[in-house]
């Protein structure tokens, strides 16, 4: 059986499909055999963040509409070899996901994988909902930024009143908070909202903070996921949340600005 | 010259929004989550209370007001009525019911 992680967050653009691709890869780095599954179904975008978007033949609208079987529509990973990812389609809209149909692919991926990770969309509506629906543990994913952690609150609460384990009154899912785009520097002069203050507000276990960093966008323009360069700081970071999820005990990084020398000063020098 | 002015110029003294930021989250969200079971209920509030008021008195219903403002330790509802001068009453009864 496997493990269901939804990686969400209400809000658009804060780091859900960076963030699915890196956990993905890492936990399949890890040799737990994985699949990652994009719900953005209009707006496929996880193909390209794992660069295998040249080798999309079918996707998950096709199988569940029977035009595909489940593993015609797998494409495996060639960096690692336990990891696939199911794309989402890119000429259909939400209404094409069906709960039987995605009910259906995730029991049937369940039998031979350990971890099911699923790349929600932005929103609190059908694709968003049936990316959380079959959940047992959600990563909310959250920028230090007011509409963020608000948005962040909203969809915690749709997964304890709307999940399958809140309808089945079963143990609810367990939630992660991973907050991306943190910039301690800004944070130190007290423009942006600090860790404290979110984990405060949302009150959930701390995953990983994701620096700010350059090297995202590096990573999505040659479509390796971020977690493979680990000369970031970002990458380090997400390989860093990967083994706390695995139950590692590691202590948290890139919390404190980076200490700039007086050249990096001078000439501009960036956060890697 | 204008390099080395911007180099040494000192920050301007701006007062951190950091924290504006999370006394605003933290009072939204008190109020959010406290909604959040019920559907929410202004609506329903505001036609309830168009409906008792025309029950006595001859009303427009598009002329009521209603709006909230969510505030840390107090919230105010404040519900706004104009009540119609006595010769359109004939007609705006029939427009209220
Ligand atoms: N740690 C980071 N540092 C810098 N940029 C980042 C970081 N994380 C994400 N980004 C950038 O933010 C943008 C949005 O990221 P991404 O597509 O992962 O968000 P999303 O939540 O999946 O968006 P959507 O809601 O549209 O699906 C991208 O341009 C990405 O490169
Ligand atoms: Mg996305």
């Amino acid at each position: 059986m496997a493990e269901i992680i939804v990686v969400t967050s209400g809000k658009g653009g804060v780091g859900k499909t960076t963030s699915s691709a890196a956990i993905a890869t890492g936990l399949a780095q890890r040799g737990k055999k994985t699949v990652v599954i994009d719900f953005d179904v209009g707006l496929r975008n996880l193909d390209l963040i794992m660069g295998v978007e040249r080798r999309v033949v079918f996707d998950i609208v096709n199988v569940i509409s029977g035009e595909a079987r489940l593993n015609q529509a797998l494409i495996k990973d060639k960096r690692v070899d336990t990891l696939s990812i199911l794309p989402a389609s890119q000429t259909r809209d939400k209404d094409a996901l069906t709960k039987e149909g995605v009910g259906k692919i995730i029991d049937e991926l369940s039998k031979d994988h350990d971890f099911i990770v699923c790349d929600s969309p932005a929103g609190i509506e059908k694709g968003a909902l049936l990316a959380l629906y079959f959940a047992d543990q959600a990563i909310i994913v959250t920028n230090p930024e007011v509409s963020s952690v608000r948005d962040s609150d909203r969809i915690l609460g749709v997964l304890q009143s709307k999940s399958k384990r809140a309808e089945e009154k079963r143990d609810p899912v367990r939630e992660h908070l991973l907050v991306t785009r943190y910039d301690p520097a800004r944070v130190e002069r007290g423009e942006m909202l600090k860790l404290e203050d979110i984990r405060e507000i949302l009150a959930i276990p701390l995953l990983g903070v994701i620096p700010e960093s350059e090297s995202v966008l590096k990573a999505s323009n040659t479509g390796n996921p971020v977690i493979m360069d680990q000369e970031s700081a970002a990458g380090q970071a997400y390989k860093d949340a990967v083994g706390r999820f695995l139950g590692d005990k590691i202590e948290h990084r890139f919390l404190e600005p980076a200490k700039k020398g007086l050249f990096s000063r001078l000439f501009g020098g960036r956060a890697a | 010259m204008s390099w080395l002015a911007d180099l040494f110029k000192s920050r301007k003294p701006e007062p951190p929004t950091a924290s504006n930021a999370k006394e605003r989250l933290q009072i939204v969200l008190a109020h959010e989550r406290i909604g959040r079971t019920r559907e929410d209920f202004l609506p329903k509030l505001q036609m309830e209370i168009v409906a008792v008021v025309a029950r006595y008195v001859a009303i427009d219903p598009g002329r009521v007001n209603v709006s909230l403002d969510r505030g840390g330790d107090m919230s105010t509802l404040a519900i706004e009525i104009d009540l119609p001068g006595p010769p359109a009453t004939a007609n705006r009864r029939a427009a209220a019911g």
